[in-house]
């Protein structure tokens, strides 16, 4: 009996259904592999946002006088690398022709080579290590990688905060920022500064020993580049202990959970940014993107909420329109859209984004080079934007 | 005098940690000692505590949201006991063990559907929640108010166990189950106020280390509720002044293993201790005699 | 004892079948079907749950430390069998490491296994003259102590620290990872048949008088959890190789509590159990009940409760379900055996002879 209930259950499942409809000479899946849940969660949603902004702009391509329809399929990766492999497998058995994603770099290198061994090819939105696409020749990626962060602020600690003791921390076991603080590093001591490491496992809720260290040994920064689960209670401790010492960290930071942990608070926290809504020297493709955004936002409260429940635009989210733009770019060089086309297609993509011009290198990193350095603001919710850097990384 | 003045903050901020891991350890010592059973869903029900708390606060204020919080906890214990455990009381001890592990990703598992998986802001309770200055350090006050209200509860429940009638029941359960019953003693009804007890000083510890560490997790309770249940082990399982001293050790530690620069190990360092005790003493440092029933 | 010969010559015949179905599949369906990743992972959950079963259904020994041998063997065959032009790419951060070699997945494989039988004997030294929930606790201690160490920021030329580990070999087919498994359970069937196998149940059902009868309890326990952790470790390296990327952080001791369940689903004590409690177990997690995750509409009408995580609220309580009410699970500690075949034979043949 067990049995036959199996039997059947399998077979409902075996059969896939294919919908085409009539009008349509067929359909392109973009499989978005982003998490909704986990530690990641709330930034990974303002990614997916993006995508699905973009979507609602383009959900057709014309492929030599006939019509495709794009469709969206998402999954949750659940920020974890021990859970990717299982969604990356979901979208593969899902026939997608493109992957977008992920958010982490963590995911991103779980899933790769799943969707390597399916022939798919995948692009990076803000998943910043450099090994997500070194070695993985169908891995792309929209956003800067960590050298080049590290890089940015290492000199933005040393040179414009003018400080030459660093105290680093970041999660055990999380590729992101394990990679971040060994570029930062690299480049910290290379100015000349010392830079004191500490790592935390999985689960800490008490950061108050990691903060005692940092102000024992003197530091003028805590380089943190965390998630924002970790950062905010790292955060609110450091508030509560009067620590004086601002923290840098990379981009995750840039989200309204930072912004809440710091309101009414001394504590500074200087991060880099992909994208900067209220850069005035911004293109008009930017500042199309935000009025159109907002008002996409603010039409839906379930939008809005998935954002944060404000309409302030993560630099995510203008990283996940460009992604999905720049697979729209590359499906219109095909012929019929298919997974080997696209992958074909993506290296010659040229494409004028949101956060910049889109042109790929040989690793398949965009060729980005400029960062917006930001201060979260502690009486409102907003960023002040302090500085754009750009170094020039071949010395 | 040096050497205190930089290890200070860190004794301090582990005797705090320790407080909310002794809260958490009373209720695996109690459940223990009475039914021999590893209650492993107890770090999750303190987690779930954390977060009715925080669902409570949305829309009550605080006066009324936190006894509601401790109410509804208090009655999850009790559910727990009389739906995963008391069905299998005559089953083989491993049954009951895997009940409760079922029952802890049960727990979680529903933590992750209600939330979405995503992290939960704690409310701020005042006065706790500002800061002190404690001679080198600055802290919340609730670092301080932490080992103190354990100690406090721990005495009140001394009292209770060695004074009254319902105490008297519990020691005569956990000594000999069969004669207790015997003897006419409602062992339901035991059973069920240790449940109570413990799950009422679970939803206490949830107040205090929550408003300390303001973020809550279907997963967070997880490891608090290891190392109390270690603590647990450490001061000698059955031993409610054991488990409160080995909570307090193993707060303090692990706060001095990462002053001293070695925080990867600072969970492991837990275990190791674990170990170490049931190899050398395997009844902990206050345990009773474990006697083998053949 | 003919019918004995008569049920080991069907069970083959029934593997040839199996893996002949499996060889028609792997040939008609594409290859990103998600029934191969179904099976891959029962198939490797199934030795890992057998292995445990081992160990907890077959010997008594209350073991919660399945994860931690599962990840010395996972990063025991990762760390061997890399080849030496990627390694320079996974170290990123400790120069290409300090293994500069190359082992044939096959030998990585046997490695895996043999490491962790190795820490299982050396953690089994102390560990296993604990009794039962004292037991579970100690080596569930371990397994997270293990993981402490590989996380270990100065042990990263060799475990590349707390970062993910990858390009090492993968299934290139759904046969392989079958092949191995059954091989592995076969062995397992093997030594419960044998002596040691009868000396381990004795244990389980009374270990004073399996003493006084003359068994070696220490010798015997010892032997159980290394066999058991061998597999433990060959599974986690067919783990590692099915996923294509491994990390530390994500052998939990939550992987274990699976594991436990899954053994308890099929019954404690049936090797055929936690088979096919494996193969239900990651079919309906991963597969048959995935619809629960997504929303639902039926015209206009939202069908309630369903959103993501439902699936693993539901599939949790007919766990709970399984543990309460059907304690033996599904096979408790029966075999699924061919005699009612044989038995239909044999009884037919009485009734000609009779």
């Amino acid at each position: 009996m067990k049995k036959l209930v199996a039997i059947v259950l399998a077979l409902m499942l075996v059969l896939p259904v294919f919908a085409t409809g009539e009008e349509y000479a067929g359909t392109i899946t973009i499989g978005i592999f982003e998490p909704a849940s986990g530690d990641n969660g709330p930034g990974g949603k303002q990614e997916t946002l993006g995508m699905y902004y973009a979507h609602s702009l383009v959900n057709t391509v014309d492929l030599n006088g006939k019509l495709y329809k794009i469709e969206l399929v998402e999954v949750d990766n659940q920020t974890s690398a021990d859970k990717a492999p299982a969604a990356a497998q979901t979208l593969v058995s899902r026939n997608v022709n493109v992957v977008l994603g992920s958010y982490g770099s963590g995911a991103s290198m779980a899933g790769s080579p799943i969707f390597e061994a399916a022939g798919i090819p995948a692009i990076g939105v803000s998943c910043t290590n450099p090994a997500v696409t070194l070695g993985s020749p169908l891995y792309w990626r929209i956003c800067y990688t960590d050298d080049f962060q590290g890089d940015v602020l290492a000199n933005f600690a040393y040179n414009d905060l003018g400080i030459s003791t660093a105290y680093t921390l970041n999660m055990l076991g999380e590729d992101y920022g394990a990679g971040l603080v060994n570029y930062f590093t690299k480049a910290f001591e290379k100015l000349g500064g010392s830079v004191v490491a500490d790592t935390f496992p999985e689960g800490t809720s008490d950061f108050s020993a990691y903060l005692q260290n940092a102000a024992n040994f003197g530091s003028g920064v805590i380089f943190s580049p965390s998630s924002t689960v970790y950062a905010s209670l790292l955060l609110g401790q450091a508030a509560s202990m009067k620590l004086e010492v601002p923290f840098v960290a990379g981009d995750t930071w840039a989200s309204s959970v930072i912004l809440q942990a710091v309101q009414n608070t001394d504590t500074k926290v200087y991060f880099s940014d992909f994208y900067d809504e209220n850069n005035k020297d911004a293109t008009e493709i930017s500042k199309e993107f935000v009025t159109g955004f907002k008002a996409w936002l603010n039409a839906s409260p379930q939008n809005l909420t998935n954002n944060g429940g404000n309409d302030i635009i993560a630099a995510v989210s203008a990283l996940g329109y460009d992604a999905y733009m720049t697979a729209i770019e590359a499906i219109k060089k095909t012929e019929t859209g298919s997974a080997a086309e696209i992958a074909a297609a993506l290296p010659g993509v040229e494409y004028e984004g949101v956060t910049g011009k889109i042109v790929f290198d040989e690793n398949g990193d965009a060729k980005k080079d400029i960062a917006y350095i930001k201060i979260a603001d502690t009486e409102k919710l907003d960023y002040i934007f302090v500085t754009t850097t750009s170094i020039d990384t071949e010395e | 005098m040096e050497w205190l003045e930089r290890f200070f903050p860190y004794i301090l901020a582990g005797l705090s940690v320790g407080g909310q891991y002794a809260l958490i350890a009373i209720g695996y010592t109690m459940v223990y000692g009475i039914l021999r059973l590893i209650n492993f869903a107890h770090g999750d029900i303190f987690t779930v505590a954390g977060f009715i708390m925080v669902y409570m606060s949305a829309t009550m204020p605080l006066y009324i949201s936190i006894p509601l919080t401790i109410i509804l906890t208090v009655l999850l214990g009790f559910t727990v006991e009389r739906v995963a455990y008391k069905p299998l009381r005559e089953a083989p001890r491993m049954s009951i063990m895997i009940s409760a592990i079922g029952m802890s990703y049960l727990l979680q598992n529903l933590m992750w559907y209600v939330t979405g998986g995503l992290a939960k802001q704690y409310p701020v309770i005042p006065f706790i929640s500002d800061s002190i200055v404690v001679w080198v350090t600055t802290t919340k006050i609730v670092t301080l108010v932490t080992p103190v209200l354990t100690i406090v509860l721990v005495i009140l429940l001394q009292q209770l166990i060695h004074h009254t009638k319902l105490g008297m029941a519990m020691r005569a359960v956990s000594r000999d189950f069969e004669t207790a019953k015997l003897m006419g003693i409602q062992i339901n009804s035991v059973i069920s106020a240790t449940f109570i007890i413990g799950s009422f000083l679970a939803a206490v510890g949830s107040l205090l280390y929550f408003s300390n560490y303001p973020t809550v997790t279907p997963t967070v309770g997880a490891m608090p509720g290891l190392k109390a249940f270690v603590a647990a082990v450490f001061g000698g399982i059955g031993s409610i002044p054991g488990a409160v001293i080995g909570a307090l050790i193993i707060g303090v530690s692990e706060n001095l293993i990462k002053a001293l620069g070695y925080s990867t190990f600072s969970d492991a360092f837990t275990f190791a201790l674990l170990i170490f005790i049931l190899l050398a003493k395997p009844t902990g440092l206050f345990g009773e005699k474990i006697i083998d029933k053949v | 004892m003919k019918t004995n010969k008569l049920s080991w010559m069907i069970a083959f015949v029934l593997l040839a079948l199996m893996f002949a179905g499996l060889y028609v599949l792997e040939q008609t369906l594409p290859p990103t079907t998600m029934l191969f990743t179904i099976l891959k992972k029962s198939v490797i959950y199934a030795l890992i749950a057998v292995s445990m079963n081992l160990l907890n259904g077959f010997t008594g020994l209350f073991s919660l430390g399945q994860a931690g041998f599962m990840v010395v063997g996972a990063y025991t065959f990762a760390i061997l069998t890399i080849p030496v032009q990627h390694r320079a790419m996974v170290y990123q951060y400790y120069d290409g490491g300090i293994v500069q070699f190359a082992l044939p997945a096959a030998l990585g494989i046997l490695a895996a296994g043999a490491v962790a039988a190795v820490f299982a004997f050396l953690v089994g030294l102390p560990v296993l003259r604990l009794k039962s929930d004292y037991l579970a606790i100690a080596t569930l201690g371990f397994a997270e102590i293990i993981r402490a160490f590989i996380q270990y920021e100065g042990l990263g030329p060799l475990t590349n620290g707390s970062n993910l580990l990858r390009r090492f070999p993968t299934f290139t087919g759904i046969i392989p990872p079958f092949a191995i498994v059954a091989f592995c359970i076969f062995i397992i069937v093997m030594l419960i048949h044998s002596t040691y196998g009868r000396a381990l149940k004795a244990i389980r059902d009374d270990e004073t008088a399996a003493e006084a009868m003359g068994i070696n309890l220490f010798f015997h326990k010892q032997l159980s959890f290394v066999i058991s952790s061998f597999f433990a470790g060959v599974a986690g390296a067919l783990l590692a190789m099915y996923q294509g990327s491994i990390q530390a952080a994500s052998f939990k001791s939550s992987m274990t509590y699976e594991i436990l369940l899954i053994v308890v689903i099929g019954g404690m004590g049936s090797i055929s159990g936690s088979i096919l409690a494996s193969f239900l177990f990651i079919a309906s997690s991963e597969w048959w009940l995935r619809f629960l995750d997504n929303e639902l509409f039926i015209g206009t009408f939202k069908v309630p409760l369903l959103r993501s995580g439902f699936r693993v609220v539901v599939f949790s309580v007919i766990i709970m379900a399984v543990v309460l009410f059907y304690r033996r699970g599904i096979m408790g500690d029966r075999e699924f055996n061919l005699r009612f075949l044989t038995r239909g034979r044999s009884k037919a043949k009485e009734r000609k002879n009779g």
